[in-house]
């Protein structure tokens, strides 16, 4: 099928030609990872900032309130007032803490996330990386927060933080693999682990519609099982405000604390562009079959617009698990995840497998 | 029912009230009229606030500026923080007896924790509880009130019997 979408590569690739004929090979190099990571950073803590205001609407709606709503037009400049006042706020140090550990703890989670990030496709030809491995890679690096909440919770010689940092280990750990089965499902259905090559395995129809009822089931298992393991409601036990004050974050003030907040919203958004891309077509517009002139009037909306439209979406989902129930305990976590969602996704799996054996999902 | 038909409908079960839960939240959050947010500063000309509300204490006057209230002093011994005081003064009235009436009923809002024990005990229904609350003022000594308006005097009515309000009666302890 021939697609008429703008292929972001060529950009790209005149750029890199534009610095390669102006500077050293080298020189070209670094500055192509200059911009990208300025760009990244840009992007990372403008979304941050959305999605932070984006939780507490939601949130208050969903309460019966109105939000914030007095900083601005909507109270749109509210977020930003509160990053000020946050950048502004003193670095506490904590006394007998492990001062190294203690300092490196938010860097390490918070480029996890960013690694993370890398490896979204935001449109056609719009990506930092696009390994053969793509999902493999993510799983990987998203793995590698944990590490820095456990080190966090450790090095703040505080109850409350290792308690909290104890629990957020058990919990990813175990949720982890649920993730990954359940993006093992649509790596079956495509048939490659390279985000762009699922990407355009859906151009025909997205994943969830295309596998029938086991995809939608892997679907909504992702979302569960990656809600957990980020951390947040309602299975933020991590940082049980109610018990733990903050868990593993208590200690930490300033900048050092708005670093484990803006990783834990971003977190948010990359756990819901995957899904988007994986089960949704990421940047893919909403094509049904070889309807070609249904399919071109979807083509006229940007890829970009239907990337963000999707990811948003799936935030929402999010949001909407978040505000709606209360937080489970650690035991009642661990039972959803080794008593229902590990043999539901084993099943699932197997039945997937079968499905593209025999060919009964829709090509 | 064996153990394995549990476990499914354990399942389906729990899906089912997940779903009904998210439906309340998804109710709220797609109709803007189960706002339940007063914006308060702008919507001062409207607002109304609830019957029971306890703003402050008042004492009720009618439009010939009679109050209700005989000095007995129950409030002023009633209030747990010394927020009431009572000066009281005696006059003779037509029949040339002496009568105590109420000279100033003297009422601190900066002590005053709203219980009502006060409202609740007058025998004589005197007392009530306003709706006002914009209390902020910039001198404390504004918050020392005199209850009794400037030349109100009581309203002589036969006393009526107080509603009974349906609190648990404490009967005294047996010896």
């Amino acid at each position: 099928m021939a697609l008429n979408l703008y292929d972001f590569s060529y950009t790209t690739l005149a750029i890199d030609q534009f610095l390669n004929e102006k500077l050293s090979p080298t020189g070209a190099v670094m500055t192509e990872l200059v911009i990208i990571g300025i760009l990244f950073l840009a992007l990372y803590a403008l979304l941050g900032l959305a999605l932070i205001y984006l939780e507490r609407k939601v949130c208050a709606i969903m309460q019966n309130r109105i939000g914030p709503n007095r900083v601005g037009k909507w109270g749109i400049i509210q977020t930003i007032a509160d990053m000020i006042k946050l950048l502004m706020k003193e670095l506490i140090p904590i006394r007998r803490a492990d001062k190294f550990l203690f300092n490196l703890a938010p860097y390490i989670v918070i480029i996890g996330s960013i690694m993370a990030m890398a490896a979204l496709p935001f449109a056609k030809g719009l990506h930092a990386l696009d390994f053969n491995i793509g999902i493999f890679y993510v799983m990987a690096v998203s793995s590698i927060g944990v590490i820095g909440i456990l080190l966090a919770g450790w090095s703040s010689n505080s109850k409350y933080s290792l308690i909290g940092a104890m629990r957020s280990g058990a919990q990813v750990v175990s949720y982890e693999l649920s993730v990954g089965l359940a993006l093992l499902s649509v790596v079956i259905f495509s048939g490659s682990m390279q985000f762009s090559e699922i990407v355009m395995s859906q151009a025909n129809g997205w994943w969830i519609f295309k596998g029938h009822l086991p995809a939608l089931v892997s679907f909504i298992i992702f979302v569960v099982a990656s809600t957990a393991e980020i951390n947040r409601g309602p299975f933020d036990l991590a940082e049980a405000e109610s018990e733990l004050t903050a868990g593993f974050h208590t200690e930490y003030s300033g900048i050092r604390f708005a670093f484990f907040f803006l990783a834990e919203f971003m977190n948010m958004f990359i756990v819901s562009g995957i899904a988007a891309t994986v089960f949704l077509g990421g940047w893919m517009p909403f094509h049904i079959g070889n309807l070609a002139g249904f399919n071109r009037i979807m083509d006229y909306i940007p890829p970009i617009v239907w990337f963000f439209g999707k990811t948003f979406f799936v935030v929402y989902l999010i949001m909407w698990l978040k505000w709606t129930f209360p937080r489970l305990r650690i035991d009642q976590i661990l039972t959803l995840e080794w008593k229902y969602l590990v043999p539901f996704n084993l099943v699932n799996t197997i039945l997937i497998a079968f499905i593209v054996l025999m060919g009964w999902y829709f090509k | 029912m064996s153990a394995f038909t549990q476990y499914f409908t354990g399942v389906f079960r729990s899906l089912l009230n997940l779903w009904r839960g998210l439906m309340v939240t998804g109710k709220y959050f797609i109709g803007p009229k189960y706002i339940v947010t007063q914006q308060y500063p702008e919507n001062r000309a409207t607002l109304k606030m609830a019957e029971r509300f306890k703003g402050e204490v008042i004492m009720v006057h009618d439009e010939n500026n009679f109050h209700r209230c005989n000095a007995c002093g129950i409030c002023e011994i009633n209030c747990p923080n010394g927020t009431i005081e009572i000066i009281s003064d005696k006059i003779m009235n037509e029949e040339g007896k002496q009568e105590r009436i109420i000279d100033k009923h003297i009422y601190h809002l900066s002590m005053c924790t709203f219980c009502g024990l006060c409202v609740k005990n007058c025998p004589s229904n005197a007392l009530a509880f306003s709706q006002e609350f914009e209390h902020a003022v910039f001198d404390r000594r504004k918050l020392t009130k005199i209850l009794n308006r400037p030349g109100s005097r009581i309203k002589r009515e036969p006393r009526v019997p107080k509603e009974k309000t349906g609190d648990p009666v404490i009967s005294p302890p047996a010896k």
